[in-house]
C-alpha cells in the first residue's frame, strides 16, 4: 500500500514538473513577456534593460531553471498593476475565500447528491426518481455563468432573499455555492443512483439479505459503501469542475476569490499574477489527485494487495 | 407413514409467480405445492428456465420488484405465511428461520468488507449463543473447516480461493442456525474435486444441526447423494415428486424419466448418451395442456388439456395423463 | 422492445427506416431530435434566414423588448440589445459558431484521442502505462485554467478556443479506445491478420478501428453538449470567441449588467444555450443506453 502511495507521490512530482515546463513555455515562447511589461510606449533601451533584468538573454535551460527556483522558493514574480506586489501574496490574500466556497460546494454536493442518488435507487421508477433524473438532466445541460445570473435576478433582485454579491455572512454563501455545486451535485446523482442501481442487483446484497440484515444496513452499508468506489474515482474531476466554475462563479457574484483573481488580471493583462494563479491551481490540483489516489486505495481493498 | 402426519415446516400450496401483478401476465413458476418436513432434504430439479431459482428466491422474498407483485399464493412456515409478511417479519425469517446459498459463491461476498465483518454482521443478530463475537466467528469458520480461521477473519474476499469462498458464505448463512436451507446450485462454479467437498460438508453441516435443505439443482447424480424427496419442474410446473429411490426406480412421468437418461453412468459410453429433443419453452411460449407435450414421445390428443396432479403411489405425485409404468433400465 | 444496435447503422436506409427508427422513440426524445435538428438547421442556414444583420445595430431600436411585451416590435421577436442589434439574428449567428466549434473540437479530440487511446491499448507495456497517466492527468484538469493562459498570452482566438477544448476532451476518446482495443486484441481474428503478415497499422485500421467505433460515436454525442457549454463559459469569461462575433455566452456576458432592466438580453440567448444542450444530452443518454448501457451514468 505504501509503495503505491509512493509510486503515485512521484508520478504527482513528474506531473508538476511538467505542468512548470508547459506554464514555462507558454509565457516564454508564444508570447514577448517585455512587450507584455512594458506595455506599447516603451523605448527600445527599456526594452534591453528588462531583457537583462529578467535574464531573457541567457539560454532557454538557464532560463528554465531560474524560473523554477524562484518558483520553488514561492517567488511568482510581481503583479504588474495590483501595487507591484509580490502574485503570490495576491494568490494567499483571496485563497480563503475560494476554498470555503468550494468547500460548502463540495460538501452540500456530496450529502445531497449522495442522498438523492441512493434513495432514486432504491424507489426504482418512483416520483424520486424521476426528479433526480430531471435534476441530473438541467444540472449536466445549464452553464453556471448563467445559473448563476437566473439565481441573482430571482432570489436577489426581484424576491430581496439574499444579496446579490459579497462576502462575509452565510447568507452570501447560499447562491454562489448553490451555482457551482448544482453540475457536480447532477454528476453525484448519475452516478450514485446507477452504481447503487448495479449494487442492489448484485449476489452480496441478496446474501446480506438472506442473513437477515435490516433494509437499512443492506443500503447504507453494503450498497453505498461499493457505490462510492466510482464516487471517488471522480473526485479529481469533480475537482477541476468547481476550479472551472470558481472562475465563473466568482465573476459572477463578485467573489473575492482566486478565480475572480485571474479573471481580473487577464483583463488587466497582468501576466505574472495569471501564470501564479495558473501554477498554484495546477498544484492544488495534482495535490488533490494525488489525495484522491490514496484514499481510493484506502476503500477499495482489491486495490491494496495489487503491487 | 408416520413421518407424513407431522406438522410440515413449511407448506407451500399453489405458489404462483407472475411478471407483474395482473393475473394475466406471463407466470413464471405456476400453482407450486410443496411441503417440507424438518431435516428433510428435498432436491429439485429441473432445466435451466424452469423457475427452480425463482422459487427458492420466492421463499425468501428475495424476488425483483416486479416478480415481488406478481407473487401469489401461500407459503406457511409454521403456521405464518412468508408470503403476507412485512419486512420486520422477513428480517426475522432470514437468516434466523430459513436462510439460502447463492447461486454464485464467487460474487456472494462483499468485496469492501473482511470475512470477519461480515460473518459477525449475522452473529450479532443471533444472540441466544455464549462467548464474545470473535470467538464465534473463529468457530464459525471452523465449522466449515477452514484453516487458521482467526487470521482469515481479516482477510478479504479477494485473497481467498473460491472454494474457501464458498465455505465462507456457507458459514454465514448458517450463523444463526436455520431449520431450513436453501441451496441453489451451489457448486456449478467449482471444480469438481472441490464441489465433492463442499457437499460432503453440507451434509454433514445438515446432520449436526438437523435441518431441512431445498437443494436446487440440474444434476440427478447430486440429488442421488444429498437429497431424500425429489421434485421435477419443468416450465414452472412441478411435473413430479416423490421419494429418491421411488423416482430413480420408477419414474412416472416423461420427462423425469427422459432426465434420468441423459445423466451419464460408468457403463454407459458418452457418444451414446440420450438427449431430449428441442428445448424448454420461453415463459412467454409455454403450451396449452401439459407442458411437456411438445416434446414428449408419447404425446396424444388428451395431452392439450392440463393434466391434474395425481398421487400415483404412496408420497409419489405425478402431473401426467398417461404416466411411464415399470421399472427403469430395462433397455 | 427495439433491436438494439440497429439504429446507428440504419442511417441510409431510406424513408420506412426514418419512420421506424421515429416510432421507436418516446416523446421527450422526438422533441429532442427535432429541436436538435432546427439547431443544426438554423446553424446551417445562418446567414440566409437572419432577420437582420446579427452584427448593425439601430441605436434608434435599442434595448427593444421581445415583440408579445409591451414596447415591443414584430420585427425584432426576441428584443434588442443595448447596440440595437437584432437578438434573434444574434442567436442564429451564434448557433452557427457553436456548431462549428462543435464540429471541429470533436473532430480534433476525436481522432487526436482515438488514435493515442488505440496505440496504448494495442501495443499495451510502458507505452500504455505512460499515455495512460496522460490520460488520467488530462481527464481532470480544468481546462479554464489554459484558456486564461493563451487568452492571456495571445489574447481571445476561434483557434485558441478550438484548441483548448480540444485538449481537456481528447482523453475521454482515449480511455474508451484503449479499453475497447484491449477487449478486442487478443481475439482470434486479430491474431488470425497478425500471423498472417499484416502490419501493426493495418491491422488497426482494419480490424480494431470498425469495432470500437461505436463506442466512440457515442461519446462524441455525449460531447456534444459540454463543448456548447464550455465554449459558451469560455466567450462568457471574455476568453473563447472574440467580439463582436455573437457567441451565446458573450451574448450573456453583455446582458449581465442589464439584468434587472432589460432581462431578455440574459434569458434569450441562455435558455437557447440551454435547450440545445439538454436535447443533445437527452439524445446522448437514449444513444448511450442503446449501444452500450454500461456507459450510462458513467460519463461526466
Amino acid at each position: 500500500m505504501f509503495r503505491i502511495a509512493a509510486i503515485r507521490a512521484i508520478e504527482a512530482l513528474i506531473a508538476l514538473l511538467l505542468m512548470s515546463i508547459v506554464i514555462f513555455l507558454l509565457s516564454r515562447v508564444t508570447g514577448d513577456p517585455v512587450a507584455l511589461l512594458l506595455g506599447d510606449g516603451a523605448t527600445e533601451a527599456d526594452k534591453i534593460k528588462l531583457t537583462q533584468d529578467l535574464g531573457l538573454d541567457q539560454p532557454i535551460i538557464a532560463q528554465y531553471l531560474t524560473f523554477l527556483s524562484n518558483a520553488l522558493a514561492g517567488d511568482f514574480g510581481r503583479s504588474v498593476t495590483a501595487g507591484n506586489q509580490p502574485a503570490l501574496h495576491l494568490i494567499m490574500a483571496r485563497l480563503p475565500a475560494s476554498l470555503s466556497l468550494a468547500g460548502v460546494a463540495l460538501a452540500f454536493t456530496m450529502v445531497v447528491g449522495i442522498l438523492f442518488g441512493v434513495i432514486a435507487a432504491v424507489r426504482h421508477n418512483s416520483i424520486i426518481d424521476f426528479a433526480a433524473r430531471l435534476i441530473a438532466l438541467i444540472g449536466q445541460s445549464v452553464p453556471s455563468f448563467w445559473l448563476g445570473i437566473v439565481l441573482m435576478y430571482v432570489f436577489a433582485v426581484q424576491l430581496g432573499w439574499l444579496p446579490t454579491s459579497g462576502y462575509g455572512q452565510w447568507q452570501h454563501y447560499v447562491l454562489p455555492a448553490a451555482t457551482l455545486g448544482l453540475f457536480t451535485l447532477a454528476a453525484i446523482t448519475r452516478l450514485v443512483r446507477s452504481s447503487m442501481l448495479e449494487a442492489l442487483g448484485s449476489e452480496y446484497i441478496k446474501l446480506a439479505r438472506v442473513k437477515g440484515l435490516s433494509e437499512r444496513v443492506v443500503i447504507w452499508k453494503h450498497a453505498l459503501v461499493n457505490s462510492l468506489i466510482p464516487v471517488v474515482t471522480f473526485m479529481g474531476t469533480f475537482f477541476a469542475v468547481m476550479i472551472t466554475g470558481a472562475v465563473i462563479v466568482e465573476t459572477v457574484f463578485s467573489w473575492p476569490g482566486i478565480g475572480r483573481l485571474a479573471y481580473e488580471s487577464i483583463l488587466a493583462r497582468d501576466f505574472p499574477v495569471v501564470q501564479a494563479v495558473v501554477l498554484v491551481i495546477t498544484s492544488l490540483f495534482i495535490i488533490a489527485n494525488l489525495l484522491v489516489d490514496i484514499l481510493y486505495v484506502v476503500i477499495d481493498p482489491r486495490m491494496r494487495s495489487r503491487g | 407413514m408416520t413421518v407424513s402426519e407431522t406438522l410440515p415446516l413449511l407448506d407451500i400450496r399453489s405458489l404462483s409467480v407472475r411478471l407483474g401483478a395482473g393475473p394475466g401476465s406471463p407466470a413464471l413458476i405456476e400453482s407450486i405445492d410443496l411441503k417440507f418436513r424438518a431435516g428433510e432434504t428435498l432436491g429439485l430439479v429441473g432445466e435451466s428456465g424452469s423457475g427452480k431459482t425463482t422459487l427458492g428466491m420466492a421463499l425468501l422474498r428475495l424476488l425483483p420488484p416486479l416478480l415481488n407483485r406478481g407473487l401469489s399464493g401461500q407459503m406457511l412456515y409454521q403456521g405464518e405465511d412468508i408470503a403476507q409478511m412485512d419486512q420486520a417479519g422477513l428480517t426475522r425469517i432470514r437468516g434466523g428461520e430459513i436462510s439460502m446459498i447463492l447461486q454464485d459463491p464467487m460474487a456472494s461476498l462483499n468485496p469492501i468488507f473482511t470475512i470477519g465483518n461480515q460473518l459477525k454482521e449475522g452473529l450479532r443478530l443471533h444472540a441466544t449463543q455464549n462467548g464474545s463475537l470473535e470467538e464465534r466467528a473463529i468457530a464459525a469458520l471452523e465449522s466449515v473447516r477452514i484453516p487458521s480461521p482467526k487470521a482469515r477473519l481479516h482477510n478479504h474476499p479477494h485473497q481467498m480461493s473460491g472454494g474457501m469462498r464458498q465455505r465462507v458464505v456457507g458459514a454465514i448463512s448458517l450463523t444463526r442456525a436455520p431449520r431450513l436451507l436453501i441451496a441453489d446450485e451451489p457448486t456449478t462454479s467449482l471444480d469438481v474435486t472441490i464441489q465433492y467437498q463442499f457437499l460432503e460438508l453440507l451434509k454433514d453441516l445438515q446432520k449436526r444441526a438437523s435441518m431441512a435443505m431445498l437443494f436446487i439443482t440440474h444434476d440427478f447424480g447430486v440429488v442421488a447423494k444429498m437429497c431424500d424427496r425429489v421434485a421435477v419442474m419443468y416450465a414452472g410446473q412441478i411435473v413430479e415428486q416423490g421419494p429418491v429411490r421411488e423416482i430413480f426406480r420408477h419414474p412416472k412421468h416423461w420427462y423425469t424419466s427422459a432426465l434420468l437418461d441423459s445423466v451419464p453412468t460408468l457403463d454407459q459410453a458418452l457418444d451414446r448418451l440420450p438427449t431430449i429433443s428441442g428445448s424448454p419453452p420461453a415463459v412467454a411460449a409455454r403450451p396449452q395442456g401439459c407442458r411437456f407435450h411438445p416434446r414428449c414421445p408419447n404425446a396424444r390428443a388428451k395431452c392439450l388439456e392440463t393434466p391434474p396432479i395425481a398421487e400415483i403411489a404412496p408420497a409419489h405425485d405425478v402431473r401426467c395423463w398417461f404416466p411411464l409404468d415399470g421399472k427403469r433400465g430395462a433397455a | 422492445m427495439v433491436d438494439t444496435s440497429s439504429h446507428v447503422r440504419r442511417s441510409g436506409g431510406g424513408i420506412g427506416a426514418i419512420y421506424r427508427f421515429w416510432k421507436s422513440l418516446d416523446w421527450p426524445l422526438r422533441i429532442a431530435l427535432a429541436l436538435l435538428l432546427v439547431f443544426v438547421l438554423v446553424a446551417v442556414l445562418g446567414p440566409w434566414i437572419t432577420p437582420h444583420d446579427p452584427l448593425k445595430g439601430y441605436l434608434r431600436a435599442r434595448l427593444l423588448p421581445p415583440a408579445w411585451r409591451d414596447g415591443g416590435d414584430w420585427s425584432y421577436v426576441f428584443g434588442t440589445d443595448r447596440l440595437g442589434r437584432d437578438i434573434l439574428s444574434r442567436i442564429i449567428a451564434g448557433a452557427r459558431i457553436s456548431l462549428t466549434v462543435c464540429v471541429l473540437v470533436i473532430a480534433i479530440a476525436g481522432v487526436l484521442g482515438t488514435m493515442i487511446g488505440t496505440v496504448a491499448g494495442y501495443f499495451g507495456g510502458w507505452c500504455d502505462r505512460v499515455l495512460m497517466r496522460l490520460v488520467d492527468l488530462a481527464l481532470s484538469f480544468p481546462v479554464i485554467l489554459l484558456a486564461l493562459l493563451l487568452a492571456a498570452i495571445s489574447g481571445p482566438s476561434f483557434t485558441n478556443i478550438i484548441i483548448v477544448i480540444s485538449l481537456t476532451l481528447w482523453s475521454q476518446y482515449a480511455r474508451m479506445a484503449r479499453g475497447e482495443t484491449l477487449k478486442i486484441r487478443n481475439e482470434d481474428y486479430v491474431d488470425l491478420a497478425r500471423t498472417s503478415g499484416l502490419s501493426d497499422l493495418a491491422i488497426i485500421r482494419r480490424h480494431i478501428l470498425p469495432n470500437i467505433a461505436p463506442a466512440l460515436i457515442v461519446i462524441a454525442t455525449l460531447q456534444v453538449g459540454i463543448v456548447i457549454v464550455l465554449e459558451a463559459s469560455l466567450s462568457f469569461l471574455g476568453v473563447g470567441v472574440p467580439p463582436p462575433a455573437p457567441s451565446w455566452g458573450s451574448m450573456v456576458a453583455d446582458g449581465r449588467s442589464y439584468i434587472a432592466s432589460a432581462w431578455w438580453l440574459c434569458m434569450m440567448p441562455g435558455s437557447a444555450i440551454v435547450i440545445t444542450v439538454m436535447a443533445v444530452n437527452l439524445l446522448g443518454d437514449a444513444l448511450a443506453d442503446r449501444i452500450n448501457p454500461a456507459l450510462r451514468g458513467r460519463n461526466i
